[in-house]
């Protein structure tokens, strides 16, 4: 028996902000001082405040140190570990009141509105120990489903809890299995689709880190509903630690008969095998990842057929996500009826957001379907930071749209983000302030998704390009209004005529920023002006001869020498040379630069 | 088809040629295995010239175009040389807005190549990624698999001093 466990966050976040040299020091400090019989430390998952890594939790009293360094470790182990007294000045600084009392983490703004389902074992469990993850009722929604359920009643209960999947396209779940179930096959496939590949979207990631057991448990029911006996986790290769986790927990399972041939001596066999993707953002669309796990290149093909009558090698198969499957074991252990009663509407349970940008508490937060807006902007995440002013927060990524800060009080669910042209997607929500650009936002997308289209259809391939071509004719101050409409039409043709739904989405950006923002594209069009001073060619630095000393500070600066004058005497700025780097204005103690 | 041909000459030895047919001789029946073959190679090799493919190609029986196909269609897989030090800069979505432009801007600045090249003395390479899921430090950059968060573009060339 331990006194006491020290959790220690080996998510990615906190791995780079070096949790992995606390751990070593802690370790080390912890046998110096004789505690090793009394202390354990253990390495967790994401604890989702990624923001304060390294993160570090004591229990039994779970006091949250936060960004704690190596060289922080003798005192906390000599004062919270050895004599009992908690670091204050190491602690979070949200988890401790103006009085200097220590709040319980579950107490602080960030974490008490939250509530974890798929993230329920995340920062709380070792991922690299099976028996954990048993030890909080893992494994026991399978054991349930072998020994006292049919497949169909499984296939109702997913069905009963509403449960969407949580990958983007919100298809529900139970209707999945339920179309692949009777379909015939000697071989049916049961995949997880793990190539989270929005960028700002880092959920699936985290459940994997933290949580791969119920990944894991919740393939090898769909399994059983189905009538399926091998599945496939398609994993990014950019997710290193999530990669070894998951082969780890592959081979514990094995170990303790959980996967492998007759599960729970009821002779149901299923195993798992582990693909890695190879950096392609359209292989996270469900045909073009078949594709790529039978080694071909991976672009989409029409639909139908669909998946559940032939997809993987040509057999039956169904494809969820990384949460939506971290959702099935809760909704067997706790029924239906509990998940159901969370959420609004057609949209049921909790969803992971990943809060990122302009916003003081980057991190993932879980919240019910249908939490406002303002909730997880100002409340959880503590607004934007510096005291800007907030803007617009885009979600789903780059098939998804803006919401302006003038929507701030919409619920957050499938259907009312729906409502005004945005989707939940997978969950990425970037905030953004007075300083981003929107057009150039909806031009950073356009990239991407020019980079990453396949180049199989024709209204993807060209459509997206003559997009991108307009969007940097504009943000280069030669658009015209034309060019407006021009880019409106081709983004609703480009919408309908694509194959497959990076296709379909990839105008979400452009079409939502030109609804909401459109007076930010006549700025730029009619005043030639970009109102948040992102579009370089659209900038004019000058210098104001009132203010300049004549220090010569600036001209020295200047990478081009577009700066001249003679010291002590107001200098100015040659305006065909000046690049717009802005170094002049950094360098200036007097405030004589400014930028238009 | 014309497969063109790397600007480095191939220097791979007889010892990563055994390792290279092992592996593929364990993988070859598993259905789909292309792709993991192909990233166990460039595990062997740091990259895939057309000498790799071809042997690939030989040892598998899958005609060199369809593997030139998948080599060509993935951004993991590289058909040119990484510098010994690859910097990569996120522009990620979390990235991009808190100003990971301006890093990569610097980046190349500093070391006077562009995106997607290496230094002639093969020291380093520049490439721009998408998301590495460590949002909350953004901006992030990453020389092999150092990560380096929340900078500043004037950290920049201290940074990359330290590895010259």
């Amino acid at each position: 028996m331990y006194r006491s466990h020290v959790l220690i966050c080996g998510g990615t976040g906190c791995t780079s902000s070096g949790s992995q040299k606390v751990r070593a020091a802690l370790i080390d400090e912890i046998r110096k001082q004789g505690l090793e019989d009394e202390v354990n430390v253990v390495e967790t998952g994401c604890h989702g405040l990624c923001e304060q890594g390294p993160v570090m939790v004591v229990y039994p009293d779970s006091t949250f140190y936060a960004q704690v360094k190596p060289e922080d470790v003798p005192e906390i182990v000599t004062e919270h570990l050895l004599k009992g007294r908690p670091v204050t000045r190491l602690i979070y600084n949200e988890a401790v009141t103006d009085e200097g009392k220590v709040l319980s983490l579950n107490d602080t703004d960030f974490y008490k509105k939250q509530v974890r389902v798929a993230l329920r074992n995340c920062g709380v469990i070792d991922p690299e120990n099976i028996e954990e993850y048993i030890g909080t009722g893992g494994y026991q929604a399978l054991g349930k489903v072998l020994t006292e359920m049919t497949p169909d009643q499984v296939i109702q209960e997913v069905l009963d809890s509403g449960l969407r999947g949580r990958g983007g396209g919100g298809f529900p779940t139970g209707l999945k299995w339920k179309l692949c179930a009777p379909n015939k096959a000697d071989q049916k496939f049961v995949c997880c689709n793990a190539d989270e590949g929005d960028p700002g979207a880092f959920m699936d990631r985290s459940v994997l880190e933290g949580d791969p057991h119920s990944v894991l448990e919740a393939m090898a029911i769909a399994g059983y509903a189905i009538g399926a006996n091998q599945g496939y986790i398609y994993v990014r290769a950019e997710y290193p630690i999530a990669v070894k986790r998951l082969e780890i927990a592959i081979k514990q399972a094995h170990e303790y008969g959980l996967l492998g041939e007759d599960i729970f001596g009821t002779g149901f066999n299923f195993d798992i095998g582990l693909r890695l993707g190879a950096g392609a953002f359209v292989c996270g669309e469900e045909t073009a990842l078949m594709r790529s796990i039978e080694g071909k290149r991976g672009e989409p093909r029409p639909r139908p057929p669909f998946p559940a009558v032939k997809g993987l090698f040509d057999k039956p198969t169904i494809l969820n996500n990384v949460e939506t499957y971290a959702n099935i074991p809760e909704i067997i252990n706790r029924g239906a009826a509990w998940f159901a009663s969370m959420g609004v509407g057609k949209s049921k349970g909790t969803k992971v957001f990943a809060l990122g940008g302009k916003i003081t508490n980057t991190g993932l937060v879980e919240i019910p379907m249908g939490t406002p807006l303002r909730t997880i902007i100002e409340d959880i995440g503590g607004g934007c930071p510096n005291g800007k002013k907030f803007k617009a927060v885009q979600t789903g990524g780059p098939s998804g749209g803006c919401i302006p800060a003038s929507y701030i009080d919409i619920p957050v669910d499938y259907d009312h983000l729906a409502e005004i042209g945005c989707i939940i997607g997978s969950g990425g929500m970037i905030v953004m302030d007075e300083d981003n650009c929107m057009v150039d936002i909806a031009k950073f997308f356009l990239e991407f998704t020019v980079d990453e289209s396949c180049g199989k259809c024709t209204a993807c391939r060209i459509g997206t390009r003559r997009m991108l071509e307009i969007l940097e004719k504009i943000t280069s101050g030669n658009g015209t209004m034309e060019d407006l409409d021009k880019l409106e039409q081709l983004a609703y043709y480009v919408k309908n005529n694509s194959l497959c739904g990076l296709g379909q989405t990839a105008p979400n950006p452009v079409i939502s920023t030109l609804k909401f923002f459109r007076d930010e594209y006549i700025a730029h069009i009619v005043d030639k002006k970009c109102p948040a001073h992102v579009c370089k060619s659209l900038l004019q630095y000058t210098i104001d001869p009132a203010k300049c000393k004549g220090c010569t500070a600036c001209a020295r600066q200047c990478p081009v020498s577009a700066i001249s004058g003679k010291v002590k005497e107001p200098h100015v700025i040659d305006q065909s040379k000046c690049i717009k780097c802005g170094a002049c204005m950094a360098t200036c103690k007097f405030g004589a630069i400014s930028r238009q | 088809m014309a497969l063109k041909k790397t600007s480095v000459p191939f220097k791979g030895t007889p010892e990563q040629e055994a390792e290279l047919k092992k592996v593929i001789a364990e993988m070859k029946d598993v259905p789909g295995a292309l792709m993991p073959i192909m990233q166990k190679a460039q595990e062997i090799y740091g990259y895939l010239p057309i000498e790799v493919q071809t042997m690939i190609s030989d040892e598998t029986g899958i005609p060199i175009e369809k593997i030139y196909g998948v080599a060509t269609f993935y951004a993991q897989f590289a058909l040119e040389p990484k510098g010994e030090y690859q910097v990569s800069v996120c522009l990620g979505t979390a990235c991009y807005v808190k100003g990971s432009a301006k890093i990569l801007e610097k980046v190349e600045e500093t070391l006077g190549i562009k995106t997607g090249e290496c230094t002639p003395d093969g020291k380093f390479s520049i490439v721009s990624c998408r998301c590495v899921g460590a949002c909350g430090l953004a901006p992030v950059m990453m020389i092999n698999d150092e990560v380096f968060g929340r900078l500043t573009p004037d950290q920049v060339p201290g940074i990359l001093a330290k590895y010259a």
